[in-house]
């Protein structure tokens, strides 16, 4: 039991697709203005990477291997058509907020990334868990992002008012900083800062140190014209 | 179970072939499926909007009721007179690609900068008692950063604005949007579109209307932060309601009406 605990839980704070994998991380910023639409989005792309993982490792005995990316692909366009047309016909407002996004989850790398590095090689089940987890993981930082920004940005959760807004008579200025992309960038900045000094093993290893810069420390350096001239 | 090679030619065109049609006859069949679904949808979306633009989903309860009191025409814009043409399959993107249906502007006339204008309009016109109410004009125009597509309700004195309520337009959220808040629509109800003279004088202007203000029926406060989509506002109500727009349809009307 603790095993498939473990499988659909790591994702979430351990593993974090978006915090530690930096995967999906185009549609965390396009989506995440108010948290309505952030919050259907989270549900499509769960549903997408569970249910691909788990059509991909049911068949993922007679997949060839030198077709397997088209196999993938195939499937998880098929299941993002699928989301996107019952959105369509049963939530038309957000899916024209959410517009192309949705069809842009066949792209994202999560989906990809999970089939190939574990539905190809696990059972159906825990494939399908494994999915489900990561999606939780994606849907967890997309909330916080969802929150702070619309919060922040429109002085309201789920169009609910928090704070009064000045046009409404209140006394909050809304920050339109908020809106923008880039802003979320910033604000998953921020959340690897505070995961990774809970989870001290999350940090990498600095890929290059930086060497002084002081001409001793250099073994044998080259000799220059300017320092034959003074010597 | 027999052990098949996975990666012999057979197997590789059995599974590609396999899966494709597999996928699609699912994907065609869920599709099938939710199509009325999503039709329906479309149309009750735009049926909102209509409804709301006049503020009529109030006055009937429902966006159905207030639907079934509100008659689609087609009309001819250049004469002003509604014309005997199915509304049922206009379509605006249509109408604006086929030659002979639609007219280039010149710089001068083109005050909403929508470089092309229709030859036919679909509007809609609320009946009560078999007298119009109210008169719902599709109108549009250049905003910041793309055209707004909106309707403008008037009511049946043909001078006085029901409600403006736009359903497509790519404004900056939080200031050009704020064309979409219930607050700010609501300032428009009540005022007038036409000066005695005929002159269309409606116009959002910069910063807040006084009430004191000579004009005060004819200005609409300023979005801050906006300038540009407000300046679009104006000009979209001065070309639509102009000679160029649906000024020959409110005089022709007037005349049957009074």
């Amino acid at each position: 039991m603790s095993k498939y605990s473990e499988i659909l839980f790591r994702p979430v704070f351990k593993e974090n697709p978006i915090a530690l994998q930096m995967l999906g991380i185009c549609s965390a910023l396009a989506v995440t203005s108010k948290l309505y639409p952030t919050l259907i989005m989270c549900v499509a792309l769960t549903v997408t990477v569970s249910l691909s993982n788990f059509f991909i490792s049911m068949i993922r005995n007679i997949t060839p291997s030198n077709i397997r990316i088209i196999v993938q692909m195939t499937i998880i366009s098929s299941l993002v058509i699928l989301v996107d047309q019952a959105l369509k016909a049963y939530d038309y407002e957000t899916s024209k907020t959410l517009s192309v996004f949705v069809g842009l989850i066949i792209t994202n790398c999560i989906v990809m990334g999970r089939a190939e590095a574990f539905a190809m090689q696990n059972p159906p089940g825990v494939s399908f868990l494994d999915g489900f987890g990561n999606g939780l993981g994606y849907s967890v930082i997309l909330i916080i992002l969802g929150t702070i920004r619309e919060l922040f940005g429109t002085g309201t959760i789920l169009e609910y008012e928090i704070f009064p807004l000045v046009q409404n008579g209140g006394w909050y200025v809304p920050n339109n900083f908020f809106l923008l992309p880039p802003v979320s960038f910033i604000l998953i900045g921020l959340i690897i800062w505070a995961l990774r000094a809970w989870q001290k093993d999350q940090i990498e290893e600095p890929e290059f140190k930086m060497s002084q810069n002081s001409p001793e420390l250099i073994p044998n350096p080259p000799p220059t014209p300017s320092s034959k001239a003074t010597s | 179970m027999l052990k098949i090679n996975k990666d012999s030619a057979l197997n590789i065109t059995f599974v590609g072939i396999g899966l494709c049609l597999l996928c699609s006859a699912i994907i065609s069949f869920i599709s099938i499926q939710l199509r009325s679904v999503q039709e329906n949808n479309v149309v009750l979306d735009m049926q909102k909007k209509i409804v709301s633009s006049a503020g009529l989903e109030k006055v009937y309860g429902s966006v159905e009721n207030a639907m079934s009191n509100i008659k689609t025409h087609i009309i001819d814009l250049d004469k002003g007179e509604i014309v005997n043409i199915s509304p049922d399959s206009y379509e605006l993107a249509k109408e604006l690609r086929e030659d002979g249906r639609y007219k280039f502007l010149s710089a001068e006339e083109d005050i909403a900068s929508i470089k092309k204008r229709e030859k036919y309009s679909k509007i809609y016109i609320e009946y009560k008692d078999d007298k119009i109410n109210t008169l719902i004009l599709p109108v549009r125009g250049y905003g910041l950063w793309g055209i707004l597509y909106g309707y403008l309700a008037i009511e049946g004195d043909f001078n006085t604005v029901a409600g403006l309520e736009f359903y497509e337009h790519k404004e900056t959220p939080g200031l050009g949007a704020e064309i979409d808040n219930p607050k700010w629509k609501a300032l428009w109800k009540g005022k007038k579109i036409y000066q005695e003279n005929g002159e269309v004088s409606l116009k959002v202007i910069k910063g807040s209307v006084l009430e004191t203000s000579n004009n005060f029926s004819y200005e609409i406060d300023g979005l801050s932060g906006a300038t540009l989509t407000c300046n679009g506002v104006s000009n979209l109500i001065a070309y639509w309601m102009g000679n160029d727009g649906f000024l020959n349809l409110i005089n022709n009307l007037q005349k049957i009406d009074v």
